[in-house]
């Protein structure tokens, strides 16, 4: 699949110029990061999803998430994802998207921005990933003037905001932000269909879609390392035990790829986000969470303390894993939607809604 | 060394929709008739020749087969859709199920013309059972055991020994049976097996009943004495039965009932637990219906890939690993989330019915069509790590 997409092997062979694990996990500090953002968004792919017209790379919903794939694969501690989402959701309200990094939000469950009627915007949103360092911020914000939960979508100067400090369990930021009737550089209407549930969806692919690409990382890390390691005079892979670890490994590893593909082609070839994406999203989202934590534990046990140290890469990507779980709804909140969905269509709903994706 | 798994974003093409628009009007005409029980009964699908031959007059038997052998040259992916709809609807299509996805492709590929031409049209309509004779007493995962053996004699050979947890031998017309012709040589100890399609009213064959632990008789032993087996029933190369295996595998292994066996149990689940369940109930559900998602967009994959004549033999076990652990969990699941039903509460008896049945069944679901240790040493093959 990636050898026919030319936008994801652009991203791979980028990624591994730029943003190498090993390379990345051996700087004492952040210069790299840098340069490494001036080459994906030289690239285009921080904008992927942002029509030309708008200063985007105005590349398809299937290229852009297989981009996702890569970074993720890269375990890169680049708000790409976020910078790609929010550039989405700026342009789907037709507002131009500035340079540099950006992020979005409401990014959990519960949480709201609201905007008064003199058009600016509060909220207090608790776990906000890429804030700190992010230029802007794209915001769905319910208008409170408005009795039909009109919805609007505004660009704010991140200065406009308090950021607080703050890393996800991954190492990356991941903030408090907090801004009360703050002015947005940008506001404009959401288009029917762009609300809270149409950006949690694609936020949960996006970030199941980075969690296969991990997970398809460490596999093979996990691979290599089973066979360079002697121990009781053989290499590891020859042990049975760590075979059937392997294997699980692999069968979680498909399990992510196979869910997040399918959501991320479902969205690329929907019209609305409809119950098909609703399925599809929240099914990813939640097996590829659990495969993030069954694969993160299984690629430690075969690691062993080596896995554990500063110095090895398989904590850039197992940190991630455990963290991207969290955004976006976690598999709980996604699996409660999931399953009153399916209660209310009725026990003999419950096939015909799967035999028709 | 090959960790890249390909697990593709592939939809069933828009004519699998009109014919599961066909299968599931036939289910339901059926379930009026009264010869279709879908909630009850020989939950794993019955045995019925009525039924069976109904399904072949369907042209729903030999899908995919060639139009000269009865078959229908319909593509893999249809075939799928019908599979899963009858597995869904605890169809009864024991009678046909394993000629058509096991038994008549290796007739297909190795049989002799002859063979080929009295038996795969009798497939296509519904009429021959077909039995797996690989097992026996001391060789079980391990094939290359065998010993039953073929020896020869004039015009054929014959055949002494015993198979055994042989699913339905004591209703089978024919079973294809691994014997040993050679004994294995110093570098290759799978040489010396070869595939004999059996015709099961060869005089010399008994079948003994194996009763199961839930009471059903599914399994037998099958006794062979100076069995006579005329030379155009050998299945392929003699001596080379471990060249023919692998590719069918990946056909066997990957297909919907690999991890819809106790689908009945989510369904119940759902409806004992009603549309407005509780946090607890409604979380287990989600996560259910996701896994099984995933496993029918995973299975979906394999079953694209075979249609395009790729071989996809490491992502086939992968399926049914992770296929048949799942369903083999689900009825715990199940029984943990409807913990607080409450006792009067319609459907439950209906629920907890199929659940003590599922749970009775659940161990062999890692076992039949190879054992999960088996599966796990074939992928760690694939990745390398042997």
């Amino acid at each position: 699949m990636e050898a026919e997409n030319l936008v994801a092997e652009t991203a791979r062979r980028i990624l591994a110029d730029v943003a190498d694990p090993q390379s990345a996990n051996r700087a004492k500090d952040d210069a790299w990061k840098a340069p490494a953002w001036a080459a994906l968004e030289g690239a285009g792919l921080a904008l992927a999803w942002v029509p030309e017209a708008l200063g985007g790379a105005g590349a398809e919903l299937a290229d852009g998430f297989a981009v996702l794939r890569e970074a993720g694969r890269s375990a890169s501690a680049l708000p790409l994802a976020e910078t790609v989402l929010a550039g989405w959701l700026l342009s789907k309200a037709g507002i131009a998207s500035p340079r540099g990094a950006l992020t979005c939000g409401p990014a959990r469950d519960g949480e709201r921005v609201t905007m008064s009627g003199d058009g600016t915007v509060s909220g207090s949103l608790r776990a906000i990933p890429f804030a700190k360092g992010a230029t802007h911020l794209a915001l769905l914000a319910e208008r409170q003037e408005r009795q039909d939960g009109g919805l609007a979508i505004a660009l704010l100067d991140a200065s406009q905001a308090h950021i607080g400090d703050g890393t996800s369990i991954g190492g990356d930021p991941q903030n408090w932000v907090s801004f009360k009737a703050a002015r947005p550089a940008v506001v404009k209407d959401a288009p029917a269909g762009i609300d809270g549930q149409a950006l949690m969806l694609m936020g949960a692919t996006a970030r199941a879609m980075q969690m296969a690409g991990a997970l398809e990382a460490v596999l093979e890390l996990a691979v290599h390392y089973a066979n360079e390691r002697v121990a009781f005079e053989r290499p590891i892979a020859k042990f049975q035990a760590v075979q059937h670890n392997l294997a699980r490994l692999a069968g979680e590893t498909a399990a992510a790829v196979a869910a997040a593909g399918s959501a991320a082609d479902t969205i690329a070839h929907a019209a609305t986000f409809d119950e098909a994406v609703l399925l599809e999203a929240a099914a990813a989202k939640i097996r590829v969470g659990e495969a993030a934590g069954e694969g993160a534990a299984i690629a430690h046990q075969v690691f062993g303390a080596i896995g554990f140290t500063q110095e090895h890469t398989l904590h850039r990507f197992t940190r991630r894993l455990w963290a991207w779980r969290d955004d976006f709804g976690n598999e709980s909140a996604w699996a409660v939607k999931l399953g009153n969905l399916v209660a209310a269509k009725g026990a003999d709903g419950l096939w015909p809604m799967l035999a028709a994706r | 060394m090959a960790t890249e798994l390909t697990f593709d974003a592939i939809r069933l093409p828009s004519e699998c929709e009109a014919l599961r628009k066909d299968v599931r009007a036939f289910i339901a005409k059926e379930i009026d008739a009264g010869s279709l029980d879908p909630h009850g009964g020989g939950i794993d699908g019955a045995y019925s020749a009525d039924f069976s031959r109904k399904v072949g007059a369907k042209g729903w038997i030999g899908m995919t087969w060639p139009k000269m052998y009865g078959g229908h040259e319909r593509s893999f992916l249809e075939r799928y859709v019908v599979t899963e709809e009858f597995r869904v609807a605890n169809a009864p299509v024991r009678l046909h199920f394993v000629a058509d996805r096991q038994s008549g492709p290796v007739i297909l590929r190795y049989g002799s013309e002859r063979i080929k031409a009295d038996i795969l049209p009798r497939i296509c309509r519904g009429e021959v059972c077909f039995a797996i004779g690989m097992s026996e007493p001391n060789s079980g995962s391990d094939l290359f055991a065998a010993r039953t053996k073929a020896t020869r004699t004039k015009g054929g050979w014959l055949v002494n020994g015993t198979k055994i947890w042989t699913s339905n031998a004591h209703q089978a017309h024919y079973l294809i049976g691994l014997f040993r012709t050679s004994s294995p040589s110093k570098e290759n100890r799978r040489h010396g097996l070869t595939q004999f399609v059996v015709d099961m009213k060869t005089p010399g064959i008994t079948v003994n009943p194996v009763y199961q632990m839930t009471g059903a008789h599914d399994f037998n032993e099958v006794v062979f004495e100076d069995a006579f087996m005329p030379d155009d029933h050998v299945l392929g190369e003699v001596d080379g039965a471990w060249k023919q295996a692998t590719s069918e595998l990946a056909y066997e292994r990957s297909g919907p009932e690999r991890f819809l066996e106790t689908f009945y149990v989510l369904t119940e689940l759902v409806r004992v637990l009603g549309q407005r369940p509780d946090t607890r109930g409604a979380e287990g559900i989600g996560r259910l219906v996701a896994q099984v998602h995933t496993l029918r967009r995973m299975s979906v994959s394999v079953a694209g890939m075979l249609h395009a004549g790729k071989e996809p033999v490491v992502e086939a076990a992968i399926v049914k690993d992770v296929g048949t652990i799942w369903e083999q969990k689900l009825p715990h699941k199940a029984r943990d989330l409807a913990a607080f039903v409450a006792p009067q509460s319609a459907n439950r008896a209906t629920f907890e019915e199929r659940l003590n049945y599922a749970v009775m069944i659940a161990p062999k679901l890692t076992i039949q069509g190879g054992t999960t240790e088996i599966l796990r040493g074939i992928i760690a093959r694939g990745l390398g790590l042997r």
